[in-house]
């Protein structure tokens, strides 16, 4: 009788090849389990968070040593810079702030009709927004992904869901925070979807990332809705981000497709400011709002409704074949200014990132928006023929809503 | 002329190599932007999938190239398991056909090595063209597979160590 102790299967060889190959077979099958288990979770945020939170923690303090020479060298290079060339830049200074100084008049005064429109309308002002600054000690940018890790988290008051903006504009939002680092999605991943307006035509569109350098506006609806050069700012819709931060100037590419140059490709890409705003559902407890049980309708009211829908259906319908240049111009601006809200403003998607397509409520849900006195006597002063404005910091478009932090020591 | 081939041990062929690579891609991370553009960030773990297979079938080699592809996930935020996947699947496609490559010059390994390596990109834009429902930008993935098959003379460098060590693998 053969027992184990005798080692049967001690002569039994099998090739490394083979072996090789299961283990191939194996690991690949893992690899593929990881990646359906991930695309399923994407709904399920903090199970995967904690996976990938805790590896950011990780990594965090080997980046930031990393990057630290270049900090160093970086700031040598400006020290010397300014050394060398601070006579020349001191002119400059002065001959910008003469320049500036008449602007500097202009804005006082218009701060001050718009404090009482503000007044004479009852507007409710959107709150100062906090900031977080915050350096950036890793940079991932390739097509697949674009992300940076932050050495702010949430000990910081960090959350989720953040815009993060560089010194000229928007950067994107963060999506994963831990104590001590979070990682911010920049507008030019192939996973973000923001909801952007054209300045001049208030024009709605998704600003969608592709990972290239300038990402795409998509779901433009109306005739010239955009020009070259026109400034592209947050529309605020959704509620994700702040309405009115700075993007970028609209391009075209080769293809003839809308782009944006992205104002925050103009600035230092290691220090950030992340703004402490909360988006919609953030504030709003959606389990209140969808626990309240609907008001009884009156056997009167459903007579009324009846009457509508049936006096609707009666009525002749106006043709839907009909293109939309066809329409009156004032159609058009008005459906450029509410119903242009493009259909898929944003979903959440993996990771916290944003998709289009489900979750979230948009402008496209909201009523018409009212007309604005100030914004349309503006609108009357600036003629859109005039020139892109030059980007101003961010800080500064944001200024009135936005109350600056202190900085922590970095 | 060849270097010396070193005897194979798992931490030196394996280990090591795998480290090193994770660790350059980290250093290129950082950021840092000169005349406004940006360090290339090329897969590093891609020279491992090829390097390794052709060397010799190994056991652990698969699982390595898992880590190595989970880590790449993590850091870059990518959909967990893709890059593992896709590194993995290389790893396959050499194994089975490394017969073909034995005894090849340089410039065929190289083309090998370009091949393999935009059929890992191929998978990793698919997958995420289908779960961002938005293709990635194709001259940025372009750049990004042609600095990764720049990096060939590091598996030339690689199997040249260490392919006369196991004679029953030759």
């Amino acid at each position: 009788m053969v027992s184990f102790r005798d080692g049967p299967l001690q002569d039994l060889k099998v090739p490394l090849a083979w072996t090789a190959a299961v283990a191939a077979v194996l690991a690949g099958l893992l690899a593929v389990a990881l990646l359906i288990a991930d695309h399923h979770a994407s709904g399920r945020e903090p199970q995967r968070a904690t996976v990938r939170t805790g590896f950011d923690q990780a990594v965090e303090p080997a980046a930031a040593v990393l990057a630290a020479p270049l900090r160093w060298a970086g700031s040598a290079r400006d020290y010397l810079f300014d050394y060398f060339n601070a006579a020349e830049e001191n002119h400059r200074l002065k001959a910008k702030l003469v320049e500036m100084s008449h602007f500097r008049d202009e804005a006082f005064a218009l701060r001050n009709i718009n404090k009482r429109y503000e007044a004479l309308l009852n507007l409710r002002t959107e709150p100062p927004t906090p900031m977080v600054s915050a350096r950036a000690v890793s940079d991932v940018r390739g097509p697949f992904s674009h992300a940076r890790l932050l050495d702010a988290g949430s000990e910081r008051g960090v959350k989720v869901g953040n815009p993060v903006i560089a010194e000229y504009g928007a950067v994107g939002r963060i999506v994963g925070v831990a104590r001590g680092v979070s990682r911010v999605l920049l507008l030019t991943d192939v996973d973000s979807r923001t909801p952007v307006l054209i300045s001049t035509t208030n024009s709605r569109a998704i600003l969608a990332g592709d990972g290239g350098d300038s990402p795409r506006l998509l779901y433009l609806r109306g005739a010239s809705p955009v020009k070259r050069g026109d400034v592209v700012l947050t529309s605020g819709d959704g509620g994700m981000y702040p309405r009115g931060l700075p993007v970028g100037v609209a391009v075209q590419d080769m293809k003839g497709q809308w782009r944006v140059q992205l104002y925050s490709d103009q600035s230092a890409i290691d220090y950030v400011r992340i703004l402490e705003f909360d988006d919609f559902s953030q504030v709003t407890d959606q389990a209140a709002l969808n626990d309240r049980a609907m008001p009884p309708v009156s056997a009167a009211e459903k007579a009324q409704i009846q009457a509508t829908l049936a006096a609707r259906t009666a009525a002749p319908r106006p043709d839907a074949s009909k293109p939309d240049d066809a329409k009156p111009d004032a159609a058009k601006s008005d459906a450029g200014r509410s119903d242009a809200a493009p259909a898929q403003p944003e979903k959440a998607s993996k990771h916290g990132k944003t998709k289009p397509g489900r979750g979230d409520k948009t402008g496209a849900d909201k009523p018409a928006e009212k007309v604005n006195p100030l914004k349309a006597l503006l609108q009357k002063l600036a003629p859109r023929s005039a020139p892109a404005p030059a980007p101003a910091p961010a800080s500064a478009a944001v200024k009135p809503a936005i109350a600056a932090k202190p900085a922590a020591p970095q | 002329m060849s270097a010396p081939s070193q005897p194979l041990q798992p931490l030196v062929w394996l280990v090591a190599p795998a480290l090193i690579a994770l660790a350059a891609t980290m250093v290129l991370a950082v950021p840092f932007r000169l005349f406004g553009l940006s360090l290339p960030e090329p897969v590093f773990p891609m020279v491992l999938a090829f390097a390794w297979a052709v060397i010799r079938p190994s056991i652990l080699g698969p699982f390595l190239l898992l880590l190595s592809g989970l880590f790449l996930d993590l850091f870059w935020h990518g959909e967990m398991g893709l890059w593992a996947l896709s590194l993995i699947l290389v790893y396959g496609v050499v194994l089975m056909i490394r017969n073909l490559m034995a005894g090849q010059p340089v410039l065929v390994l190289w083309l090998w090595y370009g091949l393999f390596t935009l059929l890992a990109f191929g998978l990793v834009y698919a997958v995420v063209a289908v779960d961002s429902h938005s293709a990635p930008n194709i001259l940025a993935v372009a750049c990004q597979s042609v600095v990764t098959i720049m990096l060939f003379p590091f598996a030339r460098r690689l199997i040249e160590q260490f392919e006369d060590a196991d004679i029953r693998f030759r």
